[in-house]
């Protein structure tokens, strides 16, 4: 039977496109335009023309100093915790149980970190963490550690790298977990007759049935962790010095503190095109790998 | 001109955004006029028209950001016309990335 062509359904997806325009499109137009501009408020604005980009990627000024340094601890971070919470997110996933009650007691603790929103966590572990009322940072000291994440930055690095390993390993552990779901169990018994050790299962079974949802875990925490913003401000609030200034830290600082608006908006465009390869990535890699994947095994 | 006086609009990003927005007319007008299979190039995935423009437009974005970077935007030319036009080498970028766009909708 033939389909009729109508393509008047695309009025009613035009609420969505005008939203966008007003949401979206329109903001990061006027972010385009004060990126060639300088304004000393009230609307005066002075062509700069690619004046701040050219600022922007030179590290010997002030403004490409701060870029570059608050880029390369932003990529670090990143690196830190995707080689934290991967890892860790396949043990938890492996060690789950696979039946009975404890599967949905175990479903409920890990999706509590998820739950909670981004400024709530990191109050949480601010006053975790404080040598005179947390409870974290009371023991620590007791314990003869001098611990202070607000005058010594290995302590608050490595306070908000376990804050955020605390917050989204669940994450990854639940993918996982859907993943090694998804394995019949034919797999398992035809492994149990050749005699395979628990290793060669997991990197001969369980690890590649993994690799989807592993790659989306590794990618959607890259992004996540390369966004960053509320979580190490309300904690460390960048500091101490500039030590966990992140890129959206940086941003803020420039836009809203200095008020320095063709800088901020020069540092959004490239900020924003980093991102959007990676999310390109991201989507590509998505669509693609399921391709494959039914190309693979027949479906339609 | 009031009420967008807040997007402190300029000459030139005028033109960039006509530019684009033409762009994306055409491909919309070819989309429906030739419409066309999705093909399978060197990146080994399967792109359309559509895929492949943006894959130049990020790419030119990259190119041009690289250049200022790296090469600067020293004077290589001057265009005599009135008291002469200076020409920024960063038109070599965009000359780049036009050749890197032509090959991207060849190959990709």
């Amino acid at each position: 039977m033939d389909k009729t062509v109508n393509q008047k359904a695309w009025l009613l997806v035009a609420p969505v496109f005008l939203i966008v325009a007003f949401s979206a499109v329109l903001p990061l137009m006027t972010v385009v335009n004060y990126s060639v501009q300088d304004t000393f408020g009230n609307n005066q604005f002075f062509w700069n023309g690619i004046g701040w980009f050219k600022e922007l990627l030179d590290p010997s000024t002030d403004l490409g100093s701060r870029f570059f340094a608050s880029l390369w601890r932003n990529l670090f971070f990143s690196a830190v915790i995707l080689a934290i919470e991967i890892p860790l997110g396949i043990v938890v996933a492996l060690s789950m149980p696979r039946e009975g009650w404890r599967v949905a007691a175990c479903l409920v603790i890990l999706a509590l970190p998820l739950l909670i929103p981004w400024n709530v966590v990191g109050t949480i572990w601010q006053v975790f963490g404080r040598p005179d009322i947390g409870l974290l940072g009371y023991t620590l000291n007791h314990l003869g550690v001098n611990y202070n994440y607000v005058s010594n930055e290995i302590d608050a690095w490595a306070t908000i790298i376990v804050m955020d390993v605390w917050h989204w390993t669940s994450l990854v552990a639940l993918l996982c977990y859907a993943g090694l779901k998804s394995i019949p169990d034919a797999y398992y018994q035809a492994a149990q007759i050749d005699g395979a050790s628990r290793w060669a299962v997991f990197t001969a079974i369980q690890l590649p049935k993994m690799k989807r949802v592993l790659l989306i875990a590794g990618l959607l925490r890259f992004m996540d962790s390369f966004m960053i913003y509320t979580e190490p401000f309300v904690v460390t609030g960048g500091g101490p010095g500039n030590s966990t200034t992140f890129i959206s830290i940086e941003l803020v600082k420039i836009a809203l503190g200095q008020f320095d608006l063709g800088k901020a908006a020069a540092l959004s465009l490239v900020y924003n095109l980093i991102i959007l390869i990676t999310c390109w990535i991201f989507y590509t890699v998505m669509t693609n790998a399921g391709a494959d994947h039914k190309a693979r095994t027949g479906e339609a | 001109m009031e009420n967008v006086a807040w997007m402190a609009w300029t000459a030139p990003t005028a033109v960039f955004f006509v530019l684009l927005a033409g762009t994306l007319a055409l491909m919309t007008w070819l989309a429906l006029a030739y419409p066309e299979a999705e093909r399978v190039g060197i990146l080994r995935i399967p792109t359309t028209r559509g895929d492949r423009l943006f894959v130049s437009l990020i790419s030119a974005a990259v190119i041009h950001l690289v250049w200022i970077g790296t090469a600067g935007t020293d004077t290589i030319a001057t265009i005599p016309v009135g008291e002469g036009i200076d020409v920024s080498s960063l038109w070599l970028a965009t000359a780049i990335s036009l050749v890197f766009g032509v090959a991207v909708f060849r190959t990709v």
